[in-house]
């Protein structure tokens, strides 16, 4: 089987996981767009080990530790979500802002402001 | 000598000011004798000191102060017929004057403070009197200077003392740094600062610059005791209380000046363009400040221009190389100005006003305060010079230095070749005192007749000054019911004494003269009856002058009166009654009045391109450097707000710039390899 397949899907699969976690709204599925980009790595791994006939197969073994790995985040990330609900009854990304710097008003230019004035001229 | 004496003598009233200053907020009852018994005894010590000193010696102990490296610094005491005499009349004046204040700032909420700075004054007045170290000297001097500051500024709600204090310090200071550098000159020639060692440099021709030094230490003489050009300060801070007057600015600092010049009359005697310059400007400043006096109306402000007067004839007499004079001189005008400026005091009191023309319009002014009448008729005797009075005598002996330096033989008592001294210097204070002396009489006339005889006229502007003239007013304070408190009568009986029979301790060579130097004293009848003549000129012109005035514009005003009905409000300069004054100086008077226009001057040449530098300098600050200060923290500002804007909180937002810029980044990668 050519490279060309295994890797345009995993691009696909990326670009999908990208779409997913900039545009979704809801964190479960932002954090399933996670997931499909992780994934989409370790079709390339695996599709890479094979193709370059690595004797230790050292792209598979990669893989088995970021599925390990992804498990325990998604666990976590869940276990976050669910506190986030349970706190806050939302589970919309938007919504969750609370770390924002609110802006204020633009600062004045030109006119200083009265303390660093000073006595006016006599 | 038991050392503890002479030490305690400028220690007591310093540690009096401290005790006044520490417990004057919470123990106002022992503020009075704290003030009055330190001073006191210090006084009396003083006294013994003197006595258990005697005639013909002198005594010196001194310790170590600092050492520098170069000439050590030592506090020591020096003791001679000079300290001891002056340190009497400090004592004698401050004891009375605080005497005094105790009545005349009676309901003064500062008065604690006032009493303290009083005291601390005296102290450092003792210090300079006794100190044998120049730099120790030094700081006496300057502890005076800061405490005439404080005292002309007491009543600093009004603006005329706030800008005499300011006034009296920065011109005094103005004449301090010469004199810092002189006394460094001094200590670098000789090795030393101390007096002894420095007179003795003096005697053997170890002095590299006498004339540089000389000059260098006359600024700082010019400005402690107001000579031409730096008298300036004087006349005005009359603003401060008038027992201040009496005790600064007639008794003491101002004498400072004169002591320090004759304790170094010897280096002074080693260059003769130095004793030009002093005769000039003692002559300058003398025959000005009479002529001043003549057309003042205040009567703090006469006798304030009197004083610059009086010490202008101490300084003659030092140009003529008569120290013995200007001391004798300094004494006994310390002791008549004193009361002279008390009794002014109670007379000031009395009428509610400083202005003399003021005055001649109260009717039975001296019949209200008799003592300050009579007390101060002596003491304008003994100022005119009449005999047998002590400003006679004093007179007369700065008369007899002037004549002998006139004609080469100055009485320089041993303390350098009489040649020393330049006959011109003899001939400037000579012609130059003669005037004063006709000038000197003709004010105190002047003053003595307008201010207690002159008609009383009927309508309430009684208490009006005269349109246009200097003025430095003084809230009054003292119950108007008792103008003449005994607290404030004994002391201008007490200082009536030395005014009237201080000039005999001179007659003899074994009495006054022994204690100095040891010249003659005593008046020679040439000058004794020119010196009289010419006070006697000066008083019956300026008697018949003030007849003159009194009598014809009494007359013409009444037929004017008639005519055109009073306006309400300040008198018309032509309603002063009687002031002979105007018809003596004629076209002078105006100019006499602010005095000659020198503040004017002083104004234009200093003061206006001061406040045009202040005011650029402002500028600069304000529009220029301030611009970039603000601009750097208006930047920040500016810059702190445009990435909090992007601090949204959405984490996706964060991502999609994190994306972007990744991307942006791997195209510029691989569009550049």
């Amino acid at each position: 089987m050519h490279l060309a397949y295994p890797a345009v899907l995993a691009a696909l699969l990326f670009c999908v996981g990208v779409y997913g976690v900039l545009a979704r709204r809801n964190v479960v599925l932002v954090l399933m767009s996670v997931e499909l980009m992780l994934n989409a790595v370790n079709l390339n791994l695996v599709a890479f080990d094979v193709w370059l006939r690595d004797t230790l197969h050292a792209g598979q073994a990669l893989t088995l530790f970021t599925i390990t790995v992804a498990a325990a985040e998604i666990g976590l990330g869940l276990a976050v979500v669910l506190l986030v609900f349970r706190t806050r009854g939302t589970a919309d990304i938007d919504r969750i802002t609370a770390l924002g710097d609110p802006a204020e008003d633009a600062p004045a230019v030109g006119e200083p402001a009265a303390e660093l004035k000073g006595r006016p001229a006599a | 000598m038991n050392l503890a004496l002479p030490v305690l003598v400028p220690v007591l009233p310093a540690l009096g000011a401290a005790a006044t200053l520490a417990t004057g907020r919470r123990a106002p009852g022992f503020v009075r004798p704290l003030a009055v018994l330190p001073v006191a005894a210090a006084a009396v010590l003083a006294l013994v000191v003197a006595l258990q000193l005697g005639t013909g010696h002198s005594f010196d102990a001194s310790t170590r102060l600092a050492p520098t490296g170069g000439p050590g610094i030592f506090l020591s005491v020096h003791l001679d017929g000079y300290s001891s005499l002056i340190s009497v009349l400090v004592g004698l004046v401050a004891v009375c004057v605080q005497v005094y204040s105790t009545a005349y700032l009676k309901e003064d909420p500062r008065y604690p403070s006032y009493a303290a700075l009083v005291s601390l004054f005296t102290a450092a007045m003792f210090l300079v009197v006794y100190s044998g170290d120049l730099i120790v000297l030094l700081v006496g001097w300057e502890v005076m200077g800061i405490c005439s500051y404080f005292l002309i500024g007491h009543h600093w709600e009004s603006a005329d003392a706030r800008g005499a204090s300011l006034k009296a310090f920065l011109v005094t200071k103005l004449g301090d740094v010469p004199f810092l550098f002189g006394i460094f000159l001094l200590g670098a020639d000789a090795g030393t600062f101390r007096i002894d060692g420095v007179l003795a440099a003096a005697a053997e021709g170890r002095l590299g610059h006498p004339t540089l030094t000389a000059l260098l230490l006359l600024a700082g003489v010019a400005g402690k005791s107001a000579q031409f050009p730096l008298h300036t300060w004087l006349p005005d801070a009359m603003a401060g209380p008038t027992p201040v007057s009496a005790l600064i600015h007639a008794a003491t600092m101002v004498a400072a000046g004169i002591y320090l010049v004759a304790r170094l009359l010897p280096v002074f005697l080693l260059s003769g363009a130095a004793l030009v310059v002093l005769a000039v400007m003692a002559a300058v400043t003398m025959v000005g400040s009479a002529l001043c006096a003549l057309a003042q109306d205040d009567l703090k402000r006469v006798l304030a221009y009197s004083t610059v007067g009086q010490l202008g004839y101490m300084a003659g007499a030092l140009a003529a190389g008569d120290r013995e004079a200007a001391v004798f001189h300094l004494v006994s005008h310390g002791a008549f100005k004193a009361l002279l400026f008390l009794a002014a005091g109670v007379v000031i009191h009395a009428a509610h006003t400083n202005s003399i023309s003021a005055m001649s319009r109260i009717p039975g002014l001296r019949t209200k305060v008799p003592d300050a009448y009579w007390t101060m008729g002596i003491a304008l005797v003994a100022l005119v010079g009449l005999p047998p009075f002590s400003g006679f005598f004093s007179k007369e002996a700065v008369f007899t230095a002037a004549e002998h330096a006139a004609t080469g033989e100055a009485l320089t008592n041993g303390l350098g070749p009489a040649d020393a001294v330049p006959a011109a210097a003899g001939w400037i204070v000579l012609v130059s005192a003669g005037l004063t002396a006709v000038l000197t009489a003709a004010y105190a006339t002047r003053m003595w007749l307008v201010a207690f005889h002159g008609k009383p006229a009927a309508g309430p502007q009684a208490t009006a000054p005269e349109q246009g003239a200097p003025y430095s007013p003084e809230p009054d304070e003292v119950d108007p019911g008792q103008v003449e408190p005994p607290a404030m009568r004994w002391p201008l009986w007490v200082l009536a004494v030395p005014t009237m029979a201080f000039g005999i301790t001179s007659l003899r060579t074994d009495w006054l003269p022994e204690l100095l130097d040891g010249g003659p004293l005593r008046p020679s009848t040439a000058t004794a009856v020119i010196g009289t003549g010419l006070a006697l000129v000066g008083i019956l012109v300026s008697y018949a002058a003030w007849r003159a005035t009194t009598v014809r514009p009494a007359t013409a005003r009444r037929a004017g009166e008639e005519r055109v009905p009073e306006q309400a409000g300040p008198p018309a300069v032509e309603h002063v009654p009687g002031d002979p004054g105007r018809r003596l100086l004629g076209p002078l008077y105006r100019p006499a009045q602010h005095g000659f226009g020198v503040d004017r001057l002083y104004s234009a040449l200093f003061v206006r391109p001061t406040t045009a530098a202040a005011r650029l300098v402002r500028f600069l600050d304000r529009e220029v450097v301030e611009t970039y200060v603000r601009g750097a923290g208006q930047g920040t500002n500016l810059l702190g707000w445009l990435v909090r804007r992007t601090q949204t909180g959405n984490a996706q937002t964060y991502l999609s710039a994190l994306l972007a810029g990744a991307v942006l980044l791997a195209v510029l990668v691989a569009v550049g390899s």
